[in-house]
């Protein structure tokens, strides 16, 4: 079978066409979803891609959680069905609640365009299961708000489950213990700041995208097979 | 009472007469303020126009060429593009984010007046230098603008240049280049179709930006320039981003009979230009305008530049559809007008007729001067100057004071603020000689590439021009690419002032004599005057935006050093005396004066075809530019991480310093090294085994050094001035 993918298109979202091509190429269906719609067409992965949902006005993702798609978004989730919010997707999935932690500027207070090598620190998860733990993925990163953070309790229940998925090798922005990514605690939802779509061609500088999609596509396609 | 009034405005006595024998009477009050703003210099180029006709602006593949919102280039059977390039000077000293962000928003709209959607974006810039604090403000405040608008809109920015040097310091020069894609089909700004209805879309009209591009830049600076900073517009980037989707989806489903972007000139520039285009008129009630605040004046509505509009002409048929998709996109969009057969601009308010003019006579038939100009007398003593080409006291030093001197230095700190890769098209990035981007869904791939030697046309206007086209050739032709087309922006001091006009006469000449020889025609661009302040004019500065297409993707190359081994050849010949106007002379000697760099034309055409013809055989090329030969060699070896060992003849600062034009350092496997000699040989081109690649230091002759320290001095120059005068800026306010 074949996955199909909704992704949601905020006004001010700017790379769902690039999600779009990406896992269109790798075999998958995608297809845009209108964040003003209130439910979801049948799908079996949602990507929240990235961009500046509303402008990002008020604050990152503060006003693309109100959007009517958003519940049916929580209703997808709640049914474990895969979620992935990348750099703003992710930022709109900690402002929804979906994911622990906010994501605050940039340390250096600049917005920051640049390849980053990220560290998989678990590898039993729908959206990492085709790496390997301790494995390194080149992969750039695309933000001014990538800075997460969290309260130690929460810290420590993360640690404690292994939601943190992804670090830094060289924390760019000043994240908390060098945060790239992160999941909720039943590993349905897992929000990133780097952007795996734009490394997914060794024209463009890396393939290493493609492990994270195709490690969602497994995750789908293998639950069918059973 | 009006006498006084025309001048406030901006408009001479005898613009004034003009207007009045047009009209047959005098112009009402906001006739006079439409007038202002569509003679301006900037809306006009009242000043530039004869100069420009001498330009070549033809060739096959030259679908559009200047006059309208941007040139459009057949760059593959049935794929064409469109490039433009703008300047936003004025604003961005004013105000540098919003001066610089809106100098974004309107490139763009540029392109998408086309049917074009925007893909990529370049940014030439140039400051004072960096020891002033205000400089620095500037920089950051302009960077910053750039990457907020144009990261926001989506639109990758992919490279462009930071030049630092005293002449720009009270005028910096912010331009800005769009790359467009044609998506389903070519658009025109004109107002066709008695009957049919124009459609203001996007943001509400406001009081920002009164006059804003067009006065702020069609005068000198003085003291009192800071009170115009309610002039400078206000960007919003998401409003942007949702009138592109909008627009693309006006057009693709082709709701639109015409369509043009307002920008300088606010709603009085589409409604005349579109109707005298097409030979219609307009009626147009701006009571329907949806503005920001109440108690505008109807000159105010007629001429604010508030940002993110566009003017649609729409057939009455198609209105709903057109009002539903922009309902969709959240965007406002009124019926403001209607398209008559009268030649005439017809404007009311609370249903009074406030303005009645010919649309010709505000988009057409503006003044045209033909100003004075005059060879500048300090000139010859300029050139008599001494160039600055003595040996330094450490050729070590020497190479480090160019290698981490703000021109040309890595310019990481800039484009990583950027957004350079969204739209996976983005082959060669910043930094590279020249940027590659493939054009979405296809597998076509285009050049892009800006340069504007500032200090060479200081010196010799005519062969600076010449030097700015050649540079831009050699570094498309780098990349894998063939020259197509130039955009160009020039940027010059008073015109008014017979140097300023002379300089200006003769970039022109140099423009249009080197886009010949080269076969690169002209398809539009931007003329900047009035980058002066206190009667100081900026260096002449002609931007020239090329554009190449690359033969396949398979033959993209960068300028990083592939591989250990590979032999490195100098293509094109080095002539010692080339240092007048070079950084080495400038950083080293603290001389610009003197004679720039010699160009043979000919033997550089010549020189892009070889690169062309042995393309195969090459793993990496990057031409000799500013720094000259050491600077090159040192840049490919960054990029690729691998030392190199080069022998270079002669006396060693002229060889490594000398900016001979017509120079590529290029790198082979070793196996095709004799093929390669062979090949130059025959074609005439000078070839010179430097040595090879390989190891941890970049050796040039008697000077080498670690390529770890090397990428220090080139990657920290840049951070390190700007982040020890922010501590400094702090250090004071605490």
């Amino acid at each position: 079978m074949t996955a199909r993918i909704g992704i949601v298109v905020f006004p001010g979202s700017n790379c769902e066409q690039d999600v779009f091509r990406a896992t269109r190429d790798l075999g998958a269906e995608p297809q845009m979803v209108w964040h003003g719609d209130r439910e979801l067409p049948d799908v079996d992965i949602v990507v929240l891609p990235g961009g500046f949902a509303h402008g990002d006005y008020l604050r990152t993702g503060a006003l693309a959680r109100f959007s009517p798609i958003m519940d049916a978004v929580r209703e997808h989730s709640q049914q474990g069905r895969l979620t992935i919010g990348i750099c703003n997707g992710f930022q709109v999935l900690c402002e929804a609640g979906l994911l622990p932690g906010a994501l605050r500027k940039n340390a250096g207070l600049k917005f920051l365009c640049k390849w980053v090598e990220l560290q998989v620190e678990n590898a039993e998860t729908p959206f990492t299961s085709r790496a390997e733990r301790g494995q390194i993925l080149r992969i750039p990163i695309n933000h001014f708000e990538g800075n997460w953070y969290c309260e130690p309790a929460e810290l420590e229940r993360l640690r404690a489950n292994r939601q943190i998925v992804l670090r830094y090798v060289d924390n760019p922005n000043g994240s908390l213990e060098a945060v790239a990514g992160i999941a909720n605690d039943d590993f349905t939802v897992f929000g990133l700041m780097p952007h795996p779509e734009r490394a997914c061609e060794a024209l463009l500088g890396s393939e290493d995208g493609i492990t994270i999609f195709n490690s969602m596509i497994d995750h789908v396609t293998s639950k069918a097979a059973v | 009472m009006q006498a006084a009034l025309h001048r406030d405005l901006g408009l001479t006595d005898d613009e004034f007469d003009q207007i009045c024998a047009r009209l047959g009477r005098d112009p009402s009050y906001t006739e006079l303020a439409m007038f202002s703003v569509m003679w301006s210099e900037h809306c006009s180029y009242k000043s530039s126009r004869v100069h420009l006709k001498s330009l070549p602006t033809d060739a096959p593949y030259v679908l559009v060429g200047p006059g309208e919102g941007a040139g459009i280039i057949e760059v593959a059977p049935g794929v064409a593009v469109a490039w433009k390039i703008e300047s936003h000077n004025h604003p961005s000293f004013v105000e540098p984010f919003n001066g610089a962000a809106t100098g974004v928003g309107g490139i763009v709209r540029d392109i998408l007046s086309m049917g074009a959607r925007p893909i990529a974006l370049m940014d030439p810039l140039r400051f004072g230098t960096l020891d002033d604090a205000r400089t620095r403000y500037l920089v950051d405040g302009v960077v910053h603008g750039i990457s907020s608008y144009g990261n926001s809109i989506g639109v990758p920015t992919v490279g462009g240049e930071a030049v630092f040097e005293e002449c720009y310091e009270e005028n910096p020069l912010v331009n800005v280049a769009c790359l467009g894609v044609i998506q389903d089909r070519l658009m025109h700004g004109r107002a066709e179709g008695s009957g049919n209805l124009a459609v203001l879309i996007g943001s509400s009209t406001g009081r920002d930006g009164i006059g804003g591009a067009s006065v702020l830049a069609s005068a000198e600076f003085d003291e009192a320039s800071s009170e115009k900073r309610p002039s400078v517009q206000v960007g919003d980037p998401f409003s942007e981003k949702l009138l592109i989707e909008a627009c693309l989806e006006l057009i693709g489903r082709d709701l639109l009979v015409g369509i043009q972007d307002l920008g300088a000139g606010g709603i009085s520039c589409p409604t005349s230009e579109m109707t005298s285009k097409a030979g219609t008129g307009m009626k147009v009630d701006i009571d329907a305008v949806h503005r920001r605040e109440p108690g505008m004046e109807p000159f105010e509505v007629m001429i604010s530049e508030s940002q993110e509009r566009m003017l649609a002409i729409v057939d009455p048929q198609s209105l709903d559809a057109v009002l539903e998709v922009c309902r969709r996109w959240e965007l406002e969009a009124r019926v403001i007008g209607e398209i008559t057969t009268t030649g005439r601009v017809e404007v009311t308010s609370e249903g009074i007729a406030v303005a009645d003019v010919p649309a010709d006579a505000l988009a057409e038939e503006g003044p045209v001067y033909e100003r004075r100009a005059r060879r500048p007398q300090w000139l010859d003593d300029l050139r008599a100057a001494d160039r600055g080409d003595a040996a330094p006291p450490d050729l070590l030093d020497a190479f480090r004071a160019v290698i981490s001197s703000p021109n040309i230095c890595s310019k990481r700190w800039i484009w990583e603020q950027y957004d350079h890769m969204i739209f996976l098209g983005t082959l060669i990035g910043p930094g590279g000689d020249a940027a590659v981007i493939r054009l979405p869904d296809t597998e076509v791939a285009v050049a892009i590439t800006t340069d504007g030697p500032g200090r060479y046309c200081y010196l010799n206007p005519y062969e600076g021009a010449r030097l700015a086209v050649a540079e831009a050739a050699l570094n498309v032709a780098c990349v894998g690419a063939k020259p197509l087309a130039i955009t160009n922006c020039l940027n010059f001091g008073n015109p008014e002032k017979p140097g300023v006009m002379w300089q200006f006469t003769e970039v022109v000449r140099g423009i249009g004599d080197a886009c010949r020889v080269l076969g690169t025609p002209v398809t539009g661009g931007n003329v900047s005057f009035y980058n002066e302040t206190k009667g100081r004019a900026i260096y002449p500065t002609p931007v020239i935006g090329m554009l190449g297409s690359v033969r396949d993707l398979g033959s993209v190359r960068g300028l990083g050093f592939v591989g250990a081994g590979d032999e490195v050849i100098l293509l094109g010949v080095t002539d010692p005396d080339d240092l007048g106007g070079s950084e080495y002379a400038k950083v080293v000697n603290s001389t610009v004066g003197g004679a720039p760099p010699r160009l043979d034309l000919d033997a550089l055409r010549d020189l892009i075809a070889f690169l062309g013809e042995t393309n195969h055989l090459l793993r990496s090329a990057h031409d000799v530019g500013a720094g000259g030969l050491c600077v090159t060699l040192a840049e490919s070896a960054l990029a690729g991480g691998i030392g190199v060992g080069a022998s270079v003849p002669g006396e060693p600062h002229r060889a490594l310093f000398s900016e001979s034009p017509g120079r590529v350092v290029v790198s082979c496997a070793p196996e095709d090294i004799d093929e390669l000699l062979q090949r130059a040989r025959t074609s005439g081109i000078s070839a010179t085994s430097l040595g090879s690649t390989g190891g941890d230091r970049v050796e040039c002759g008697e000077m080498s050094v670690a390529l770890e320290q090397l990428r220090g001095w080139y990657e920290d120059a840049l951070p390190d001035t700007l982040s020890s005068s922010i501590e400094e800026r702090n250090g004071r306010r605490s």
